[in-house]
């Protein structure tokens, strides 16, 4: 389990591609400095011995809940699309996605 | 008194008394805010001309019969809750100008009571920060000293509220955004059991800690928005599906024989001597109304912050994913291709808080590291779960001071986001645990309020209540902040 002291530029350049985020290089110099940071003190929990501890995803009481497959009133597409930046008829526009 | 000063439960007595209407109270809130809003800047945008039609609507209702403890009652919103019709931001330049096309559970049951809605209020952004120094859109200043930061996130409801620029508010609290800022501005701020009140309508930011919580001037105003807001709904699948009790009927039930923990490692070094004093002070307010304190340890204390913080960004990572300038919000205008649009969008629009914190859960979520950091975390978040619920077994509630100092300078800790952090290190295992919270008044300290916590079992919002209650009948906190 690899927990590298300080994040490198490529790192971070990789995590803001995973996030699709466009960065300057000021903003990749500096939030590389501060992720290391947080990293550096979460790195914490590896002073407990979790081997046999079960995660906790969340802690709702709740299981698979389900309702019965029935119809029902949800948006009509012009609620739904009338804050589309491009709209073009019951579709949103997007710029290209294959060359 | 003024009416904007009125809790919502004397405005109430005054609606049903026909000593005051709907449309009176809202247009001296109105006043209020035009009065002091420019100072404090709790809201984003006010819908005045709406609230005034909610008003008279709420007056007709009233003479028709109709009766509600919230009908009339002017309320402010926090902007990361959808509102119909009104433009939500969540104190970002990527959903300006957003409208949303439906309401959150929680405002939409506001409405159906009666409630009447001023507008919204401002936020860190995305609700990730512990000041509102976060938002797009400038910062909340706190009314009792406008140099200083009100908490966060949801400090534009909490100064709202101190200020009497509303009756009452919602927020949410993820990591501790409603009870932090309710400390700093000196009014009560409840977050609910996970799953007591519904998230349909909340913009997500951590989907497993994210709760809709009342901000209001006193115990009886929160226990009366809880009623109204809480209960299953199907349109969050992890809403519970336990009956709400009448809150309202917790509150007088005073505090004989209830035991009282006090976690011996909430007595950290960094809370300010103060602090301190107060919340050893509240305690002796309660032993001397017939409670049993105790103290109780919850080991894995220190271990929340870092919890957290590994968490709550990989949820955010996930859940801020969908802001891409397709469907919609702010869209980069200069892109060639769809990636363009992606990255540009996100990179153009979100603030720095909001990229380190997606940045953040993506590396912890990635190949290679998602077992050592969230794997990992997640395993600690059932340690600090644990440790809560071994404490409840030996007593009714747990005591504790809300923040550990008094609300801080603008720009002080904005150049060190770890620093920030440490603001909600009494409020964060709450939310990892599900667990409701309460903050009240407890004192002042130059002028500066300080906020007491008491923290119940899941979905004893009752006894959480009632503690607090007890408290706040036996002391005299409530003051109006100096503007």
């Amino acid at each position: 389990m690899p927990m590298p002291t300080r994040l490198t530029r490529e790192e971070v350049l990789h995590i803001a591609d995973l996030a699709k985020l466009a960065l300057t290089e000021d903003e990749v110099a500096l939030y590389g400095e501060q992720l290391s940071d947080i990293l550096a003190h979460a790195e914490a929990l590896n002073r407990l011995d979790t081997a046999s501890i079960p995660p906790t995803a969340h802690v709702t009481e709740t299981r698979n809940v389900y309702r019965e497959d029935v119809p029902r009133q949800s948006l009509r597409p012009d609620e739904a699309l009338a804050n589309a930046p491009d709209r073009q008829d019951d579709w949103v526009r997007v710029r290209a996605v294959f060359e | 008194m003024h009416p904007y000063a009125l809790t919502i439960h004397e405005a109430a007595e005054l609606l049903a008394d026909g000593r005051i209407t709907a449309v009176g109270l809202t247009e001296a809130v109105l006043a209020r805010i035009a009065a002091v809003d420019g100072r404090v800047h709790a809201y984003l945008r006010v819908a005045a001309e709406d609230a005034l039609a909610q008003a008279a609507e709420a007056d007709r209702r009233r003479a028709a019969g109709e009766h509600h403890p919230l009908l009339g009652i002017p309320l402010a919103i926090k902007d990361v809750l959808c509102t119909a019709g009104l433009e939500t931001t969540c104190g970002s330049r990527i959903l300006e100008g957003f409208v949303p096309p439906y309401s959150a559970t929680a405002v939409a049951r506001l409405r159906a009571a009666g409630a009447v809605l001023l507008g919204k209020t401002n936020t860190d952004e995305f609700a990730m920060g512990s000041s509102t120094e976060n938002s797009a859109y400038g910062p909340t200043h706190n009314p009792w000293d406008l140099d200083r930061v009100p908490g966060g996130s949801s400090g534009g409801s909490a100064a709202a509220v101190a200020a009497g620029e509303c009756l009452g508010a919602l927020g949410s609290d993820t990591g501790g955004s409603v009870r932090q800022p309710a400390a700093h501005c000196g009014v009560v701020g409840l977050k609910p059991t996970y799953g007591r009140v519904s998230r349909y309508g909340l913009v997500a930011f951590a989907s497993s800690l994210d709760q809709v919580g009342p901000l209001a001037r006193d115990v009886t105003d929160c226990a009366l928005l809880l009623e109204a807001i809480a209960g299953h709904d199907p349109l969050d699948a992890t809403s519970s599906e336990r009956p709400v009790p009448a809150y309202r009927r917790a509150l007088g039930r005073g505090v004989e024989g209830l035991r009282i923990g006090v976690p011996r490692e909430y007595l950290v070094e960094g809370t300010q001597a103060e602090v301190a004093a107060a919340v050893e002070a509240a305690l002796d307010v309660w032993r001397g109304l017939g409670a049993e304190i105790l103290e109780v340890s919850l080991p894995h204390t220190e271990y929340a912050l870092p919890t957290y913080y590994l968490l709550a960004p990989a949820e955010a990572s996930s859940n801020l994913a969908r802001y891409d300038g397709v469907r919609y919000g702010y869209s980069h205008p200069e892109v060639r291709e769809m990636w363009d649009t992606f990255y540009r969008t996100r990179g153009a629009a979100f603030g720095p808080e909001v990229k380190r914190r997606i940045m953040l859960g993506t590396y912890a979520l990635s190949a290679g590291y998602y077992d050592a950091y969230y794997l990992k975390a997640q395993q600690v978040r059932t340690l600090i779960k644990g440790d809560f619920d071994r404490a409840l077994e030996r007593c009714d509630v747990l005591v504790a001071p809300t923040t550990p100092t008094t609300a801080f300078r603008l720009g002080e800790k904005t150049a060190d986001p770890l620093e920030m952090y440490l603001s909600d290190v009494f409020t964060l295992s709450l939310n990892l645990a599900g667990l409701p919270g309460i903050s009240v008044p407890c004192g002042f300290s130059g002028g500066l309020p300080i906020g007491v916590q008491v923290i119940g079992g899941a979905f004893q919002e009752e006894i959480v209540l009632q503690a607090a209650h007890a408290y706040e009948q036996a002391t005299a906190w409530r003051r109006t902040p100096p503007l």
